[in-house]
C-alpha cells in the first residue's frame, strides 16, 4: 500500500497528469464544439495526425513552435472544412465521413512524412516546449510545481476551456451554435444560415483537434512516428459523451483519465507479475466504462447528426 | 444552388459512380505523386506492372485481396443493417489468435485433418463474433453508441494478441521474438499455384460474398437486415424482430471478420504477430462503401485495394515515391465514393 501512496504523493506523477491531459482538453474541446453545432467529427484521430505531422515538419524545417501550433491548427480547420463540405451542404453520412476524413488525413500525412523524411534510423528530433515557471506561485510547495510548471500549450488549453464555456454560454454567437445543434430551423428562423454556421464551427472544433496533435509531437516528445496518435481521437469523442456535452465536465473528463493514465504508467514500474498490456488497455476499457455510466443520462444535442435542408423535415 | 432527390436513380449512374469515384480519387492522387517529383502516368502504370505483370505479382494482389473481401463483407453486412462495425480490426486479430489456441489444445491435435481445418475457421469466426457482439449488447442494453466502443475495442483486442503472444501463446522457438505458436500442420489451408503465396482462402471468401448475397436478396433474414437499417420504427411495427436480428447481423459481420484474421493465419503466416493486418478492418471498411454494401461489388471494390497496395509497393521501389500513396488513393476514394453516391441520388439545382 505504500507503494500507492508513494505514486500518489510524488510531484512528478500530478505534473504528468496535466501534461498527459493536455491534447486531450483539446481534442475534447474540439470534438464538444462540432456535436455542439450538430455534427459528429469521427474524423478527430486523422487530424490529430495530422497536426502531429505538420506541427512538427514546420518546427524541423526551421519554424518556430508557435508556427507549428499555428500549422497544425491550420491544417486541423482545412480537413474540418472538408468533413464539413460533405456532411454538412452535401448532408452525407457523419460517421462514414468522419472515418474517411481520418483514414485520409492519417495515410496523407504519413505520405508526407515520409517525402520530407526519406528514411532514418533513429527519428529526427525538435526542440520541443520547455515547461514555463510562473513567477512566485511556482514556489508554492506541491503545488506550485505541478501546475505553474507546464508548457505555454498547457496554459493555452485550460484558458480555452474558459474561454469556450463562456462563447458557449454567454455569447450570442454560442447561443446560435448550440440552437443549430438542437434545432437549425430555430436558427434559420432567426435569420442565421445554420449551413455556415456549422461550416465554421466545426473547422474552428478541428483546428482544436490539430493542436491536440501538435501538442504531442512538439511538447510530450520531440518527434514524429506512424500511429503514434493511439486513439487518443476516439478517447476524446467517448469522453464528450461522459461530459455531457458541457466544457468544464470535459476538462474534468479530461483530468480524470489522465489522472488514471499517469497512475498506470507508474504502477506499471513497480507492481510486479502483471502484463504491462493489461495497464495498456486500461484507458480504453476506462473510456468504455465511462460511455456505460453516461449513456442513460447523457443530454444528446437534438439534431445531432441529423443533416439541415431547408424546406425539408 | 440547392439539391433535389432524384425520384428514379438512374441505372447507370449507379454503376458508374464506383467508377467515377476511383477515377477522381486517382486524379488527386496523381497530383501528389507530380508533387513529389515524379510522372503520374508512369507511377500508374508501374502499379498496374507491379499488381498484374508478373506471375507473382499476380498471385501476390489475389493474395492480399483475400483477407480483405471477407473484411469488406464484414462491414458490407452490418452497415446495411445500420449497425457500424468499426471494429472489424480487432476482430481480425482474435480470429487469427484462435487458430494457434485451438492448436494448443492437446485432444485437438488428434482429430483427423480435414476437421482441424474447419474446426479452426469456424473457431476464427466465432472469436470475432464474440469481440462484436460485446459492443452489440452495450448498445440494446445501455443504449452506447457502437462506434466508438468498436473502435475503442481494435486497441484492447491487439493488446489482448500481444498479450497472448508473449505468455502462454508464446513460440518458445521463435528466438525471443514475440510470436505465437505456428498453427497445427492440419491447419495449413493448401496452395492454389506453386511458388507463391496463394491459398484456398481465396476460395472461401468469393463462397462467402456469394452466400452472403444470396442471405441478403433470397432469405427472411436478409430482408429483415436492411428493413432495420432503413427505418428501424417502420420495421419494428411491421413486426421485424429488432434485437434479434441485429445479434444475428452481429455474428454474420464479426464472424466474417474473425473468418478473414483466422484464413489469413492458415493460409499465409503461420503464426500470429501484433504486425499481422496492414489494417485490412480498416481497409474493409472503404472496400465495403466502394460496392456500395453489394456483396458481389465488394469482390471487385477489394481487388482495386489489393491491385492498389501490392501495386504501389513495387513502384515505391523504382520512383521512390512513399507506398503510402496507396492508402492515400484507398481512402480518397472512399471520400469521392460518398460523394458520387449523392450525385447517384440527387440532381442540382440552380
Amino acid at each position: 500500500m505504500s507503494v500507492l501512496f508513494d505514486i500518489l504523493g510524488s510531484v512528478g506523477m500530478w505534473e504528468a497528469v496535466l501534461r498527459i491531459a493536455t491534447p486531450l482538453i483539446l481534442g475534447t474541446l474540439g470534438v464538444l464544439l462540432c456535436e455542439r453545432v450538430g455534427v459528429l467529427n469521427l474524423g478527430i484521430e486523422g487530424i490529430m495526425t495530422f497536426g502531429a505531422m505538420i506541427g512538427w515538419l514546420t518546427v524541423y524545417s526551421g519554424g518556430d513552435l508557435w508556427t507549428g501550433m499555428v500549422a497544425a491548427a491550420l491544417g486541423g480547420a482545412m480537413f474540418g472544412f472538408l468533413h464539413a463540405l460533405l456532411t454538412v451542404p452535401l448532408g452525407l453520412s457523419q460517421h462514414v465521413t468522419g472515418l474517411g476524413i481520418t483514414l485520409f488525413a492519417s495515410s496523407f500525412s504519413y505520405y508526407v512524412f515520409r517525402l520530407a523524411i526519406p528514411t532514418s534510423s533513429s527519428p529526427p528530433t525538435v526542440e520541443p516546449f520547455r515547461p514555463l515557471e510562473v513567477p512566485v506561485l511556482s514556489d508554492i510547495p506541491f503545488v506550485g510545481p505541478v501546475l505553474f510548471h507546464q508548457t505555454a500549450p498547457t496554459y493555452l488549453a485550460l484558458v480555452l476551456v474558459a474561454l469556450l464555456a463562456w462563447v458557449l454560454y454567454r455569447t450570442p454567437l454560442g447561443l446560435a451554435i448550440r440552437m443549430a445543434g438542437e434545432n437549425p430551423h430555430a436558427v434559420d428562423a432567426q435569420g442565421i444560415d445554420p449551413i455556415w454556421l456549422r461550416i465554421g464551427t466545426i473547422m474552428a472544433g478541428s483546428a482544436l483537434m490539430g493542436m491536440g496533435g501538435a501538442f504531442l509531437t512538439l511538447a510530450a516528445f520531440n518527434s514524429f512516428f506512424p500511429t503514434m496518435i493511439q486513439g487518443r481521437g476516439w478517447i476524446c469523442v467517448a469522453l464528450v459523451v461522459f461530459a455531457s456535452w458541457r466544457p468544464g465536465r470535459a476538462l474534468l473528463g479530461a483530468l480524470l483519465f489522465a489522472f488514471f493514465d499517469a497512475f498506470q504508467l507508474r504502477l506499471q514500474t513497480v507492481v510486479e507479475g502483471v502484463p504491462y498490456q493489461l495497464f495498456l488497455m486500461l484507458p480504453y476499457v476506462l473510456s468504455i466504462v465511462a460511455l456505460i455510466v453516461m449513456a442513460r443520462r447523457a443530454s444528446v444535442p437534438q439534431a445531432l447528426m441529423q443533416p439541415y435542408r431547408r424546406g425539408e423535415r | 444552388m440547392r439539391f433535389e432527390r432524384r425520384d428514379h436513380p438512374s441505372r447507370l449512374v449507379t454503376v458508374l459512380a464506383p467508377i467515377g469515384a476511383i477515377l477522381a480519387a486517382l486524379v488527386v492522387a496523381g497530383v501528389l505523386i507530380a508533387i513529389a517529383g515524379a510522372n503520374p502516368f508512369r507511377a500508374y502504370a508501374l502499379i498496374l506492372k507491379g499488381a498484374f505483370g508478373s506471375r507473382l505479382g499476380f498471385s501476390e494482389t489475389l493474395t492480399r485481396a483475400t483477407p480483405l473481401i471477407l473484411t469488406g463483407l464484414a462491414a458490407a453486412v452490418a452497415f446495411r443493417a445500420r449497425l457500424w462495425n468499426i471494429g472489424g480490426e480487432g476482430q481480425f486479430y482474435l480470429g487469427a489468435l484462435a487458430v494457434p489456441a485451438l492448436g494448443m489444445i492437446p485432444a485437438f491435435a488428434a482429430l483427423p485433418g480435414p476437421m482441424v481445418m474447419v474446426a479452426c475457421l469456424v473457431v476464427g469466426a466465432v472469436a470475432g463474433m464474440i469481440l462484436l457482439l460485446i459492443p452489440l449488447g452495450l448498445r440494446l442494453k445501455f443504449g452506447v453508441d457502437e462506434v466508438v466502443t468498436t473502435l475503442l475495442l481494435n486497441f484492447v483486442a491487439v493488446l489482448f494478441v500481444s498479450l497472448m503472444i508473449e505468455g502462454v501463446l508464446k513460440d518458445p522457438l521463435a528466438f525471443g521474438w514475440p510470436q505465437s505458436v505456428p498453427v497445427p500442420d492440419h491447419a495449413v489451408l493448401p496452395k492454389l499455384m506453386d511458388r507463391s503465396r496463394l491459398h484456398a482462402g481465396l476460395l472461401i471468401a468469393v463462397g462467402m460474398a456469394i452466400f452472403v448475397w444470396w442471405l441478403q436478396s433470397r432469405t427472411v433474414f436478409g430482408m429483415r437486415a436492411r428493413a432495420a437499417g432503413l427505418s428501424p420504427r417502420a420495421a419494428a411495427f411491421a413486426g421485424v424482430p429488432l434485437g434479434r436480428t441485429l445479434i444475428a447481423v452481429a455474428c454474420l459481420s464479426g464472424g466474417l471478420a474473425g473468418l478473414a484474421g483466422a484464413i489469413e493465419v492458415m493460409g499465409v503466416k503461420g503464426y500470429v504477430t501484433t504486425d499481422l493486418s496492414p489494417s485490412y478492418g480498416y481497409s474493409g471498411i472503404v472496400i465495403a462503401m466502394l460496392a456500395n454494401l453489394n456483396p458481389i461489388g465488394v469482390i471487385a471494390a477489394a481487388l482495386f485495394s489489393a491491385v492498389m497496395f501490392v501495386g504501389a509497393d513495387s513502384m515505391s521501389r523504382a520512383l521512390s515515391i512513399p507506398s503510402y500513396i496507396a492508402d492515400v488513393t484507398v481512402a480518397l476514394s472512399l471520400l469521392t465514393m460518398l460523394v458520387a453516391i449523392f450525385l447517384a441520388q440527387y440532381r442540382v439545382r440552380r
